[in-house]
C-alpha cells in the first residue's frame, strides 16, 4: 500500500472538531455526551485514513460530523483548503464527499428499486435532465461495482448482504465524488464477502483516484486498506501514524492492547503470548475520566495522568501519540 | 452387457460440451420482482374474512352509487302528494311489498307497479331508496372525513416528526390539548355552533346543496380527529428518520421535503392505510350518532342515523324501520373494521410470520 503516490496537499482537514450531544436526564436537566472531543487530523488527496476504536468511542459520530450530517459543536471542517460553512459551500461539499454505510439492510430504502437508489444523488443534485442518460449512468455504476445491470428494476431485499453493500457503494460513487467516508462498510458482512468488498474499495480507489476515511473496529481490515491509521478512545484521538508504523510499533497503551486483541491464527503462538489484554469496559462518555481518558484502564497509569489529557506529540515519521510514555 | 452398450451408444460427446450462454439463459427462470405491496396483497388474499368484508364494502358502495339512478322513486318524493289532486293517505306507512289504493287499482288494470321493498315511511316516501341514500351519505361522510383527517394528520405528523425539537414540542402540545378535550362534547358543541353560523355563510353557493350540517360535520372531523393520525405518523417518522437510507439521502444533499416524500411517507404507507381503513367506520359511526341526535344532515336528506331516529316514533308498529338502517350501519362498520384488521395483518411488518 505504501507505494501509492500521495499528494502532499490535504483534501480534508478537521481542526479541533467537537460534537457534544445533550442528553435529557429528567425535567430541565441535561448532560453532555462528548462523542467527539477536540479531534484534529488531515487526510491527504489519494490517501486512505483508517479510523479504529472500540464500539461507542465516537468513530461513526466523527464520520458523520465530518460530512456535516451532525452540526459540529465546535471546530472546523476544511475541504480542499476551504472551510465548509454556509449553504453554498455545503452544496459543493455534498457533490464531492459521500458516504458508504455500515448496515446494508437499513441503508437502502425497501420501497425503491436499485436503479432509483443509485440514481438518488443524481436526481437530488439535478445532474441529468435526460432520463435516458441517467439510466446509462446508473448502468455504468452498477457495472463498476460488479452488479448485474439487468437487476436494476429489483428491490433491495432481493439481494444478499454483499450485493447490497455494492449498491451502497454505487450510490456513493454516483456523483463522482473525491472523498468517501466508509463507516464500517464490511463489519456486517461474512468474512469471505468482506474480502471481496474490501478489494472492490481498493480497486475503485486506484481507478477513480478516491480518498477514503475508512472507519472500522477490525484492525486487520484497516491495516490492509489504510495508508495511515488513527486510533480513537472515548471521543479522543490517542494515536495517529502510518499504518505499518502503528501496527508494528504502537506507542499508546490503548493501541497496543487493541493490536494484542487481534486473534492470532496459531494456537502455539497464541498460548505463548502471556501479556494480558485490556480489562474492564469503556467508561461512559457521560462521565469521562479527568486527565487522560484512558487512565482508568491503563496498566501504566501514574498519578500525573489524572491531571491533564496529554497532547498529541510527534514521535518521528508522522507518528503522533497522546501519552506520557516515550 | 448389451444394455450398457446400448446406453453408451446413445451418449454423444456433444452432451459434454459446455452450455452456451443462450442455453444458460433459458435455465435461469426470471421471476418478476415482488414489491412490498404485491406481497401484502398476496397475504391479504389468503384471509377469507377480510376478502368477504371487502366484497361487502364494494357491494354496498356500488349499491349506494348506482341504485339511486335506476330506482323509480326518489328519496324525497311523498308519493301520495301529487299536485292538483287531494292527498292520498294510503301511501303512508306501507308495509314491505304492500301497495297503496291507487297502485292497487293500476295493477288491477294490468299495469306493472314497482314494489316498495321496505314499504314507505310516515310521509309516504319509499323507504328502500331512503336507506340507500342514507348509506350514500354515511359512506361519503366516512370517506371524506377520513381523507381530511389523513391529509391534516399526514402533514402535521410528518413535519413534526421530521424536524423534531421545538417544532415537535409545540405541535405535540397542541395535539395534547385537543386530545384532552372530551370529543363527543366538542363535536356536539361545534356542530351546534357551526350549524347556526355556517347557514348564513353558504347561502346561495354550491355548498348550500350539501347542507350546513354536512359541512360542519367535515369541519368537526378536520378540527378534532386528525390528532391521533398525526401522533401515529409522527411516531413512525421518528423511528424511520434514524434509518441509514435517510442519512444517505442527506449526504446526497436531499432537502427535508424530498426525504419526507420519497423515504419517510412511502415507508409508513401501510400503517397509514390501515389507520384510514379503521378511521372510516369510526367517522361513519360518529355521523350516525350525530344524525340520530339531530345534529347530522339536513332534512329531507336521510342518513342512516336520522332514519334510525325517525323510526323511533313508530317503533312498536314498524320495528323494521329501525332494524334496517341499524343493520346497514352494522354491516358497513363491521366489514370496514374487519377489512382494516385484515390489512393490518397483511401489511404490518411487525406481525409478519
Amino acid at each position: 500500500m505504501a507505494d501509492r503516490k500521495m499528494n502532499a496537499t490535504p483534501l480534508v482537514e478537521i481542526r479541533n472538531l467537537k460534537k457534544y450531544f445533550e442528553i435529557n436526564e429528567g425535567f430541565f436537566k441535561t448532560k453532555q455526551l462528548r462523542a467527539v472531543d477536540d479531534v484534529s487530523f488531515e487526510i491527504m488527496t489519494g490517501e486512505t485514513l483508517g479510523l479504529v476504536g472500540e464500539s461507542g468511542c465516537g468513530k461513526s459520530t466523527l464520520g458523520r460530523t465530518l460530512l456535516k450530517l451532525y452540526e459540529p459543536t465546535a471546530g472546523e471542517i476544511l475541504f480542499e483548503g476551504k472551510a465548509v460553512k454556509g449553504k453554498k459551500e455545503l452544496e459543493q461539499f455534498r457533490k464531492k464527499a459521500t458516504m458508504v454505510f455500515q448496515d446494508p439492510y437499513s441503508s437502502l430504502n425497501p420501497r425503491m428499486t436499485v436503479a432509483d437508489i443509485i440514481a438518488e444523488p443524481l436526481t437530488v443534485q439535478g445532474y441529468f435532465t435526460d432520463e435516458e442518460q441517467k439510466k446509462k449512468r446508473v448502468r455504468q455504476l452498477m457495472d463498476m461495482v460488479g452488479l448485474n445491470t439487468e437487476h436494476a428494476a429489483r428491490y433491495a431485499h432481493e439481494f444478499s448482504g454483499g450485493q447490497r453493500q455494492r449498491i451502497g457503494i454505487a450510490r456513493a460513487l454516483a456523483v463522482n465524488p473525491e472523498f468517501i467516508v466508509c463507516d464500517e462498510p464490511v463489519s456486517a458482512l461474512d468474512v469471505s464477502i468482506q474480502a471481496q468488498v474490501i478489494n472492490q474499495f481498493d480497486e475503485l480507489k486506484k481507478t477513480l483516484g478516491l480518498t477514503y476515511l475508512f472507519i472500522s473496529h477490525d484492525l486487520l481490515v484497516v491495516r490492509h486498506i489504510s495508508d495511515r491509521i488513527a486510533v480513537m478512545y472515548l471521543g479522543r484521538l490517542v494515536e495517529i501514524g502510518p499504518a505499518d508504523e502503528i501496527y508494528d510499533h504502537p506507542i499508546h497503551p490503548y493501541t497496543r492492547s487493541l493490536i494484542k486483541a487481534v486473534p492470532i491464527p496459531d494456537p502455539d503462538r497464541a498460548a505463548a503470548d502471556k501479556e494480558e489484554g485490556l480489562k474492564g469496559d469503556i467508561p461512559s462518555p457521560l462521565d469521562v475520566p479527568t486527565g487522560c481518558v484512558f487512565r482508568t484502564r491503563c496498566p501504566y497509569a501514574k498519578d500525573e495522568c489524572a491531571a491533564n489529557m496529554p497532547e498529541l506529540t510527534d514521535r518521528g515519521g508522522g507518528h503522533l501519540c497522546a501519552c506520557i510514555l516515550k | 452387457m448389451e444394455d450398457i452398450k446400448n446406453i453408451l451408444s446413445e451418449i454423444e460427446s456433444s452432451d459434454f460440451d459446455k452450455a452456451s450462454d443462450e442455453e444458460k439463459k433459458s435455465a435461469v427462470r426470471e421471476r418478476p420482482s415482488t414489491t412490498f405491496f404485491k406481497d401484502g396483497l398476496r397475504r391479504l388474499s389468503k384471509n377469507p374474512l377480510a376478502l368477504i368484508s371487502f366484497v361487502l364494502i364494494v357491494l354496498v358502495t356500488l349499491a349506494a352509487v348506482i341504485i339511486p339512478f335506476v330506482w323509480p322513486y326518489s328519496y324525497d318524493a311523498m308519493l301520495g302528494n301529487v299536485p292538483g289532486k287531494s292527498m292520498d293517505m294510503s301511501y303512508n306507512n306501507l308495509a314491505p311489498f304492500e301497495y297503496s289504493r291507487s297502485e292497487q287499482l293500476r295493477m288491477d288494470q294490468g299495469e306493472q307497479v314497482f314494489p316498495h321493498i321496505f314499504g314507505t315511511d310516515a310521509s309516504g316516501r319509499d323507504y328502500f331508496i331512503r336507506v340507500i341514500y342514507g348509506t350514500r351519505i354515511s359512506l361519503t361522510v366516512g370517506f371524506f372525513a377520513s381523507l381530511i383527517v389523513l391529509i391534516i394528520g399526514l402533514i402535521v405528523g410528518s413535519v413534526s416528526g421530521y424536524f423534531g425539537g421545538k417544532v415537535d414540542l409545540f405541535v405535540m402540545r397542541i395535539v395534547d390539548i385537543i386530545y384532552s378535550l372530551p370529543d363527543m362534547l366538542m363535536v356536539i358543541l361545534l356542530s351546534a355552533v357551526l350549524k347556526e353560523s355556517l347557514g348564513l355563510w353558504i347561502q346561495g353557493t354550491v355548498l348550500e346543496s350539501i347542507g350546513s350540517n354536512m359541512i360542519s360535520l367535515f369541519l368537526v372531523f378536520g378540527l378534532l380527529y386528525w390528532v391521533s393520525m398525526a401522533r401515529l405518523i409522527r411516531g413512525q417518522i421518528l423511528a424511520l428518520k434514524e434509518q441509514e437510507y435517510v442519512l444517505a439521502a442527506r449526504v446526497a444533499g436531499a432537502k427535508g421535503s424530498w426525504i419526507i416524500r420519497k423515504h419517510l411517507i412511502p415507508n409508513c404507507m401501510s400503517v397509514i392505510f390501515i389507520s384510514v381503513a379503521l378511521q372510516i367506520p369510526s367517522a361513519i359511526f360518529t355521523e350516525s350518532y350525530l344524525s340520530f341526535i339531530g345534529l347530522g344532515v339536513n332534512a329531507p336528506m336521510p342518513s342512516l342515523g336520522s332514519l334510525c331516529s325517525d323510526a323511533l316514533n313508530g317503533i312498536s308498529s314498524y320495528p323494521y324501520r329501525l332494524v334496517i338502517p341499524a343493520l346497514v350501519i352494522s354491516v358497513i362498520v363491521l366489514s370496514l373494521n374487519l377489512f382494516g384488521d385484515g390489512l393490518r395483518d397483511a401489511f404490518d411488518p411487525k406481525l409478519q410470520k
